[in-house]
């Protein structure tokens, strides 16, 4: 009953709570939802779409304590400075219960430091960044989204087996690129202690000079690259690299490349044989995806994008929370969420009471193309548990609270 | 690099210089002849893309399909040119300066929700060209054999505009009209006409650059503001109203960018430096570099002075009893709202002293500064630097931080009060974007591109509305300081150096160093603001020194009326609360927020506060 301690500040908050009061008992459960929406549609507006039918699944099921929920959505420009506003807006504003989503690293981080001020939960939806459950991980976060660190543990095994020696690495120039590369030259230096990095690009978000990138990597004469570009970074490399030969005999490796928000824009010229992660919708024939997916398919006309399963999986993972603390208490709450075990499209996922990073998994596979469209071809499911480091590196990692 | 890479490096340079030389010199020849500061030329070249994208779809993908849509996509981004400017811009030629990049800031806002609309959020990879799809092999190195046609069209359309320029009677008004528009109008040249066929011209140029792109760039939402940065850049490198100069400097900046890529990553002396980092930020160190040395760009020439039409409205100092009601007011709101108010109120006060501060060096002291964001967020970073890594209490962090500020002004302000103008504003700009990629990289001490976290204020600031109280008396001090600062012997001398620079320093004003006092001063208090900003959100982002925070100061003072001194808190009050209850309640909130903008721009050409004061004006001659 915090968030009330302390609205009671302000006496005319008292006469505002007052009024409030009496009707909130059949009122829906708020949930304060807050996004980049326009700085990246592509993907979230398929993550919207996704977060609109868990909401209408879970009030179909007669909702949580007897209530339905509503989930209160804000765009949050993109920018660490709004995010919290906003933020604080839907807590005192709007009385949301606790908060959920975010994109970009820096504005999840930014929310996650809130919420362990405001001593208020919050399930970061899609931010990759590892720092926000582990360097920065706090009492009152959660993760729901394959950190980048596991994403790129997912293709190491593949990358160990073709035994190359020379690679060439090129990245989104912030916290996402870096933090993957990081981990990417880290895992595979452990396995193959005779590997060389031969060359590194590191290119503005959304401004590569793909032309001139992949003219220098090739430079490099590399046997495989590891990329960790996406959206129109990826579509500009993949054509420049492409015409000028650079793929070549050269094995390729790309997180998120498989996810269909980058993919289908390739469409004929998806690049053939990469190894990637992704999310291959129409192939999965697990029941709770298969359930998902006609349930999207019939409100929508439209096939799942990964933020559809993202933002339906927050939703999910926000209600049954609220189902298992059996209150709106913040400490119950957080209480809940550690070890919560919920079924998503994706199967069964926890959030671990370690770190609180749930064990989503990933698909990881290669890029195929057919009928001028790309797809994913020899993928397998990872669980997300298996792609985390070692419990005691973990405990390293986190600050003690 | 090997002799071939480095051909090859040059090659990808010279492609790339292209379509960014296309866009200069369209927003080079807007700028020479209206003086308008267009921000939307960005959003045209993103309309050429998706136009292009759509042609072609339409057409199919043969030889003719794909020229036939590239042209008639920079058509009609020609014709949405002339659209802004008949519907828009020319009802505001005779606002202030600087009135219309309100209005094409609108413009970007109204266009990248068109372009959701139409086009969906999805990117959009155009076809290659058809003929030109594969590559030539060059020294061993395979080159797009479309990038060479890119960069063959280069002088191409350089030598067809000079052409125009020079052999044509359009040509020679418009070279007239840049030097001197005030005399081609005297001289009964319709400038209406003149102005609307030049923005057709221009828009043209943006979409073909754009169109020229497909093959090498997929259609996407944030082409506009990827751009419009960079044509900037060229268009001041290469000396403002110059063809040539734009032409030069998108090569030189093309190729450096292609040489920090193809030298990737050296060891000097032990030291790894990594080039292909130096990306981020390559063309605002050039545009520094070439400003210092040549204030007026490669090309360029000095500008011609303008006749100021009409003198500058008097500047009416608010009377302590206005300033005095309004803090009882602001005060006692804390104890009437909910929590939520108190908060937002935090965030407009910070942003007013920001734009209050702007507004000294870009009003009164005539010197308009692109990249006031940089003092904003050094002040920002400095107060949350001090206290987490160097262990001060937030009190004392937050009352060094506009000192930090203010030295950083000392060093930037010494280099900008040697230009003025465009100039001036993009020199400022540039230390900005350098400060903001030094703070983006600088991992162990910033925190690079997340920020830094954990910037709360000492318990007994923690509640809100102290802090609020706090945030109010720091920022209304500020605010104040600063327009009592413009009444003083000082405040009279800035603008004695403004309305006339050569009787300035006739009478014996250093009018150079009172600039750079006005700097430093101005410096530090947007400094304090961003102290104050950053110990209320608890933490920082390099986005609090970005691009877009300097665009905002700018718009918040436009808004309100650069001619009053209340209006930049009036523009910071209202920009504030409308994005708020803007991006709450709709979908497309940017076209809306634009279309609020447009429509406040056309019915106030002197801002809201300019606005009101004629409509007070004009109700009193009536009843007198």
């Amino acid at each position: 009953m915090l968030t009330r301690n302390r609205l009671l500040a302000g006496t005319a908050a008292l006469v505002a709570l007052s009024l409030v009061g009496p009707a909130a008992a059949q009122a829906p459960i708020k949930i304060g939802e807050l996004n980049s929406y326009k700085v990246f549609p592509a993907f979230l507006e398929p993550y919207k779409k996704g977060i609109e039918l868990a909401v209408e699944e879970v009030n179909t099921a007669g909702g949580v304590l007897g209530r339905k929920i509503e989930v209160v959505s804000r765009d949050d420009n993109g920018n660490p400075g709004d995010a919290v506003r906003v933020a604080e807006e839907l807590l005192s504003r709007e009385g949301a219960a606790f908060l959920i989503g975010t994109f970009p690293s820096n504005v999840g981080l930014a929310v996650a430091d809130f919420a362990k001020q405001r001593k208020v939960l919050f399930i970061a939806a899609e931010p990759l960044t590892d720092k926000i459950v582990w360097d920065q991980g706090n009492a009152y976060t959660f993760r729901l989204r394959t950190s980048t660190y596991m994403q790129t543990a997912m293709l190491i095994p593949d990358a160990v087996k073709l035994k190359k020696k020379r690679w060439a690495i090129v990245y989104p120039n912030y916290e996402y690129g870096q933090s993957a590369t990081a981990a990417f030259k880290k895992l595979l230096k452990e396995k193959q202690p005779d590997v060389e990095f031969v060359a590194e690009q590191a290119t503005p978000l959304g401004k590569i000079d793909a032309g001139a990138v992949a003219q220098a990597l090739a430079d490099a004469k590399p046997d495989a690259i590891f990329s960790s570009l996406f959206g129109p970074d990826l579509a500009k490399f993949v054509r420049e690299g492409q015409t000028r030969g650079l793929f070549k005999g050269v094995e390729v490796f790309n997180l998120l490349a498989g996810e269909p928000e980058y993919l289908d824009p390739l469409k004929e010229e998806s690049p053939d044989g990469w190894y990637v992660t992704g999310y291959p919708w129409s192939e999965l024939k697990t029941p709770e995806h298969t359930k998902f997916l006609s349930a999207y398919q019939a409100k929508f006309k439209d096939y799942p994008r990964l933020g559809s399963v993202v933002g339906y999986a927050t939703v999910m993972s926000a209600a049954e929370a609220i189902k298992k603390a059996g209150s709106l208490d913040q400490e119950k709450l957080v209480a809940a969420m550690k070890g919560l075990t919920l079924i998503t499209p994706f199967g069964k996922i926890q959030y671990r009471p370690l770190d609180h990073q749930s064990t989503m998994g990933a698909y990881v596979g290669q890029i195929g193309v057919k009928d001028g469209k790309g797809y994913m071809k020899n993928w397998r499911f990872v669980d997300g548990k298996d792609a985390l480091p070692s419990d005691a590196d973990v405990q390293k990692m986190r600050p003690k609270n | 690099m090997t002799l071939a890479s480095i051909l090859i490096q040059l090659l990808n340079g010279l492609a790339a210089a292209a379509s960014l030389f296309l866009v200069s010199a369209g927003l080079s020849l807007i700028f020479g002849v209206t003086r308008i500061v267009n921000f939307a030329h960005g959003s045209l070249y993103m309309l050429g893309l998706y136009g292009t994208y759509s042609l072609i779809q339409f057409f199919g993908r043969t030889p003719l399909g794909f020229w036939g849509a590239v042209v008639l996509a920079a058509l009609a981004v020609g014709l949405v040119g002339i659209l802004i400017e008949v519907l828009v811009l020319r009802r505001i030629y005779r606002a202030p300066e600087l009135f219309q990049l309100l209005a094409t800031f609108a413009v970007v806002l109204v266009i990248k929700d068109i372009a959701l609309f139409t086009w969906g959020a999805e990117d959009l990879v155009g076809p290659r060209a058809p003929g030109l799809s594969t590559a030539v092999e060059i020294m061993g190195r395979r080159i797009p054999a479309y990038d060479l046609l890119l960069i063959a069209i280069g002088p191409v359309v350089l030598a067809l505009l000079w052409l125009l320029l020079t052999r044509t009677r359009w040509g020679a008004l418009v070279r007239a009209a840049t030097q001197d528009r005030e005399m081609v109008g005297a001289l009964g040249v319709d400038q209406a006409k003149l102005f609307t066929s030049v923005f057709f011209v221009g828009s043209v140029l943006a979409g073909l650059g754009g169109a020229l792109q497909i093959p090498r760039e997929p259609a996407n939402l944030e082409l506009d503001l990827a751009i419009i940065a960079d044509a900037f850049v060229v268009t001041v490198v290469g000396g403002l109203g110059s063809i040539g100069g734009a032409f030069l400097a998108a090569i030189i900046i093309g190729v450096a960018k292609a040489f920090c890529i193809g030298i990737g990553t050296v060891t000097w002396f032990g030291f790894e430096v990594s080039f292909s980092k130096l990306t981020l930020v390559v063309e605002f160190l050039i545009m520094a570099l070439v400003l210092v040395v040549r204030p007026y760009g490669l090309l360029g020439k000095p500008q011609a002075a303008q006749r100021a039409t009409e003198p500058a409205p008097r500047l009416q100092v608010p009377s302590w009893t206005f300033a005095l009601v309004w803090l009882a007011l602001l005060a006692l709101v804390p104890l009437a709202a909910d929590r939520y108010t108190t908060i937002l109120l935090t965030d407009i006060v910070c942003f007013a002293l920001f734009s209050v501060s702007l507004h000294f060096i870009m009003g009164p002291a005539g010197m308009v500064s692109f990249g006031h964001a940089a003092y904003f967020g050094i002040g920002a970073y400095a107060a949350g630097l001090l206290m987490k890594r160097f262990g001060l209490p937030m009190e004392a962090a937050l009352l060094l931080a506009p000192l930090v500020a203010g030295l950083f002004a000392i060093v930037y302000g010494w280099f900008c009060v040697r230009l003025s103008g465009v100039y001036l504003a993009m020199l400022t700009l540039a230390f900005a974007q350098i400060s903001w990629s030094v703070v983006f990289q600088w991992d162990s001490m910033t925190g690079g591109s997340n920020g830094v976290f954990g910037v709360w204020p000492s318990a007994w600031l923690a509640d809100k509305t102290t802090y609020y109280y706090l945030a109010l008396v720091l920022c209304g001090a500020g605010i104040v300081f600063l327009w009592r600062v413009l009444f003083s012997p000082f405040g009279y001398a800035l603008r004695a150096g403004r309305d006339s620079p050569l009787r300035a320093e006739a009478i014996g004003i250093d009018l150079r160093g009172f600039q750079w006092a006005a700097f430093v001063l101005v410096g530090a208090l947007a400094g304090l603001a961003g102290a104050v900003y950053a110990f209320s959100k608890g933490s920082i982002s390099p986005s609090s020194i970005s691009i877009a925070q300097s665009t905002d100061g700018l718009i918040m003072v436009l808004l309100g009326g650069v001619e009053t001194l209340t209006g930049p808190v009036v523009g910071a009050a209202i920009f504030t609360w409308l994005r708020d209850v803007v991006a709450r309640n709709t979908e497309f909130w940017r076209a809306v927020m634009g279309g609020v903008i447009l429509l406040i721009v056309l019915l106030f050409p002197q801002g809201l506060v300019g606005g009101l004061k004629v409509l007070v004006a004009r109700w009193r001659e009536q009843r007198a």
